[in-house]
């Protein structure tokens, strides 16, 4: 077994590979869904990416600017009908009332496990350098401006636009 | 496994580079490896940071998070991310000692 020994007065030190100042990774992670559920899944791996020293640029696109939206954002609900992963049968998924019941479940559950909202992942993300932005088209098509948008939304792009923006970038598309 | 000698200590750390036995912990072992993580030298802001990690490690039983960190510390996130950049999370608790934090947030 060898054991690699570092000392501090060596001309050239080796140091363990994850300790030494790595190549800048990128991801780049796109947000069509609006649901709850679907809101999560984004935002918490654009988090762990800047938590890891990645650089991670964000996309929301469709479904996904309710999340960007004031009025919204703090309102997504999980869906009840036509959802398979849901353990409701779709003829009582589709009672009045069992939307907005099954989205209080789900929001108690995460704050018994202290996880941030959706509006906290957002402010956090943005103190952490990831970048937010808005797809231009979806924006025409829900009829939105800019200000109807939360302040970390750093501009509203299109899809060319954020291909530039994830050069050199993985990928992820939600 | 990797070891690192400095000033007359040798301590072993883990292949991600995280000190294997904390008893073995040194402030002086926390400027080295801020050094060679590319964190330079620890300002009375980044061991605020770290006097925090350790104590609620000692309580918790575990290392804290990012965002508990940002909260309970009394540095912020956006600051922890100048004073640590390239993963916070995971520099402060190699700096302070303490095992990899396993949350998300």
């Amino acid at each position: 077994m060898i054991t690699e020994t570092l000392t501090l007065d060596t001309a050239a030190p080796v140091m363990p590979e994850s300790i030494a100042p790595q190549p800048v990774r990128k991801v780049a992670i796109i947000c069509s869904k609006g649901s709850l559920d679907m809101a999560y899944p984004g935002l918490i791996l654009a988090n762990a990416a800047r938590m890891s020293g990645i650089e991670a640029t964000l996309f929301f696109t469709f479904w996904g600017l309710d999340i960007l939206h004031k009025e919204k954002v703090d309102h997504l609900h999980v869906a009840t009908v036509g959802n398979p992963s849901m353990p409701i049968p779709t003829i009582v998924g589709g009672l009045p009332g069992m939307e907005s019941f099954a989205t209080a479940q789900m929001k108690k559950q995460m704050e018994g496990l202290d996880i941030p909202s959706v509006r906290e992942m957002i402010e956090m993300l943005d103190d952490s350098g990831a970048e937010i932005y808005a797809c231009r088209m979806a924006m025409d098509m829900f009829k939105l401006e800019a200000d109807d948008l939360l302040p970390q939304v750093k501009d509203v792009i299109s899809a060319m636009d954020f291909f530039d923006k994830a050069a050199g970038a993985q990928i992820i598309f939600i | 496994m990797p070891e690192l000698a400095y000033d007359g200590h040798t301590v072993q750390l883990n292949p991600e580079g995280f000190l294997l036995d904390k008893q073995q912990w040194t402030p002086q072992f926390a400027e080295v490896l801020a050094g060679k993580a590319g964190i330079g030298p620890l300002t009375e802001r980044h061991w605020k940071v770290i006097t925090f990690c350790r104590e609620d490690a000692a309580r918790e039983g575990q290392p804290p998070g990012l965002r508990r960190i940002s909260k309970l510390s009394g540095v912020e996130m956006k600051e922890l991310y100048q004073l640590f950049p390239k993963g916070p999370g995971k520099l402060a608790a190699l700096v302070a000692g303490l095992p990899k934090p396993q949350g998300c947030v």
